[in-house]
């Protein structure tokens, strides 16, 4: 920015205060004293004291000027003292001369700066800031509509996206301090470098606001490491994709819900942070139905599938502290996940009937005569977590308890017990079998306030063979 | 709606066109290699390619990669192109 030294004025002709300081500023020019007036509106204004124009906004904008009329003390090109408003004894100080605007009142706030009107800091951003991005301009024709023309090119899951203009990009990444050009991840399956700035495009299509932005980020890194295999977990014939659950104080700083209904719709940011990783993952990592991911049936949290974790609610500690992060950290952990089987009890009062209960329903996972196929991540309900608080139960005593009910006789799991084909395999007759391997079963709570129900989400194929869940802690 | 511009959200790659290697005319001389993907059973479609294969004279040489969830690691790709004339990849479940 080059600003002249001496005093420069930001002034808008549809600002009274700027009209009444008009006598201040012919006093100022007449004093000799280096001056620029700078009109934000009417290029004509203040007449007769050879305003510079600034209608595009560009001084306004870069010397951050938020209030008309202010003054600025500018020596050696660095601004010394930044005054907004009148106050005729501030501008005497300031600018050395006295006697600025008799008659006038000693004091009058300014309005605001043209620069700040609706809409226009994102316009501004993308004038004077829009070169710093380096994604594709892609224009579109003067007879285009905007949302078949972005399905088209096959940016869309199927629902309809919010356009990506630099406007909205640019705002998406003022909600991070990291570099737009630094790189997130190499996403599959076409390993494709991902900066911020693209997952902010992606961001922007799937309707996130600015403050998701890193949830997302931390997402797309996770999902992307090896241990969670997100080429495979895109390339399965089974019904599975990324769950995202999410903990910590960014939960209620961004809205996210952790209560009733947390797993369906209604909550933006539950929704667009699933979405925009889905969206990632096939635009730049170029996955889509048909072509690397065989899904047989998919599942509809393809489109999203995030949620929040009730922590105040809850008995026990948060997933990710679980996992390994200190308390009040924010995190995602992304688990490789396929739909949601919710299962009632109503009528254990007891921690041991319904851990019973839970064993019961957690043994269908996959298919109930297969184990150690599959991991599963249990969502228990305020209601039921309340039996578990009122006897003492901690997390770790319900796994245990899980532990040992979940392991059944060999016998009655091998091919062609109960006469069912499927099965283990025969060798296995003799053991005793656990359902999930160690670490296979993730324990969170989540849910409205009324409904002795949880939820189970069944995972994929588990641990090094196909996805290890992954926790991670989100950077602003 | 019109002459809107947008920012295009995708990796912006071109794929890189590779040639395929031609089909050899016949197997006489060559060395096939057998990728198993790791799925059950592939190893019982294999076994009996192998035999139809050592049967008329063909060298055969065995792979496999470590999970079918994941794409093969780049040195096992390596190593097959090395040693081979012709991969079959097969899974069986």
């Amino acid at each position: 920015m080059d600003l002249p030294d001496g005093c420069v004025v930001f002034v808008k002709a549809s600002c009274p205060t700027c009209q009444t300081v008009v006598p201040a500023l012919a006093r100022l020019r007449d004093s000799g004293a280096p001056l620029a007036i700078v009109t934000q509106d009417d290029p004509a204004f203040p007449p007769g004291l050879a305003p510079v124009d600034d209608t595009e906004l560009r001084l306004s904008y870069e010397a951050g000027v938020e209030i008309v009329p202010t003054l600025l003390r500018v020596r050696d090109g660095r601004v010394e003292e930044t005054l907004q408003g009148w106050r005729r004894a501030d501008w005497e100080r300031a600018t050395g001369v006295a006697g600025l605007g008799d008659g006038l009142p000693e004091h009058r706030p300014g309005c605001g700066s043209r620069t700040l009107d609706p809409g226009m800091p994102e316009r501004l951003a993308a004038r004077y800031r829009g070169d710093t991005l380096r994604s594709r301009p892609v224009e579109l024709g003067e007879l285009e509509d905007v949302f078949e023309a972005m399905e088209d090119r096959g940016w869309t899951d199927g629902l309809p996206v919010v356009p990506p203009t630099r406007e909205r990009v640019l705002r998406m990444l003022e909600g991070t301090r990291r570099d737009p050009h630094e790189v997130v991840a190499v996403v599959p399956p076409d390993l494709v470098e991902c900066s911020v700035e693209k997952v902010a495009v992606n961001a922007v299509l799937a309707g996130c606001r600015p403050e998701y932005l890193p949830v997302v980020l931390t997402a797309v890194e996770a999902a992307c490491t090896a241990e969670f295999n997100m080429h495979g977990l895109l390339a399965t014939t089974w019904a599975s994709g990324p769950v995202v659950v999410v903990n910590g104080p960014v939960v209620e700083r961004i809205g996210m819900n952790s209560g009733g209904n947390a797993l369906g719709q209604g909550s933006r940011a539950n929704a667009t942070i699933g979405r925009a990783l889905q969206l990632v993952v096939r635009n730049v990592g170029g996955g889509r139905p048909g072509g690397v991911d065989r899904a047989t049936h998919g599942n509809p949290g393809k489109f999203t599938f995030c949620f929040a974790e009730d922590e105040r609610g809850s008995p026990w500690e948060p997933l990710a502290v679980e996992r390994g992060l200190p308390a009040e950290t924010s995190a995602v952990t992304l688990f490789a996940g396929s739909g949601v089987q919710p299962f009632a009890d109503q009528l254990s009062r007891t921690p041991e009937s319904l851990a019973r209960s839970f064993a019961a329903c957690l043994s269908g996972v996959g298919h109930p005569k297969l184990t150690l196929a599959w991991d599963a991540l249990l969502v228990v309900s305020p209601e039921h977590a309340r039996v578990f608080r009122e006897a003492g139960w901690s997390k770790a005593r319900l796994r245990e308890e899980l532990d040992g009910l979940l392991r059944r006789p060999g016998a009655e799991l091998v091919r062609g017990a109960g006469g069912i084909a499927e099965g283990m395999p025969g060798a296995l007759a003799g053991a005793q079998l656990p359902k999930f391997r160690p670490g296979g079963l993730l324990i969170a709570h989540a849910g409205g306030t009324a409904g002795l129900f949880s939820a189970i989400i069944g995972g994929w194929v588990s641990g090094a063979t196909g996805s290890e869940p992954v926790t991670r802690e989100i950077r602003e | 709606m019109s002459g809107m511009v947008l920012l295009d959200p995708t990796g912006e790659r071109r794929p890189a066109a590779r040639e395929r290697v031609a089909r050899p005319d016949s197997l006489e001389g060559l060395t096939v290699g057998l990728l198993d993907i790791s799925k059950p059973r592939g190893d019982v479609f294999l076994d009996r390619l192998e035999e139809l294969l050592a049967g008329r004279g063909v060298e055969v040489l065995r792979y496999r990669k470590p999970t079918f969830t994941k794409p093969a690691p780049a040195d096992l790709r390596r190593e097959i192109a090395a040693h081979c004339h012709a991969v079959v990849e097969a899974l069986a479940d």
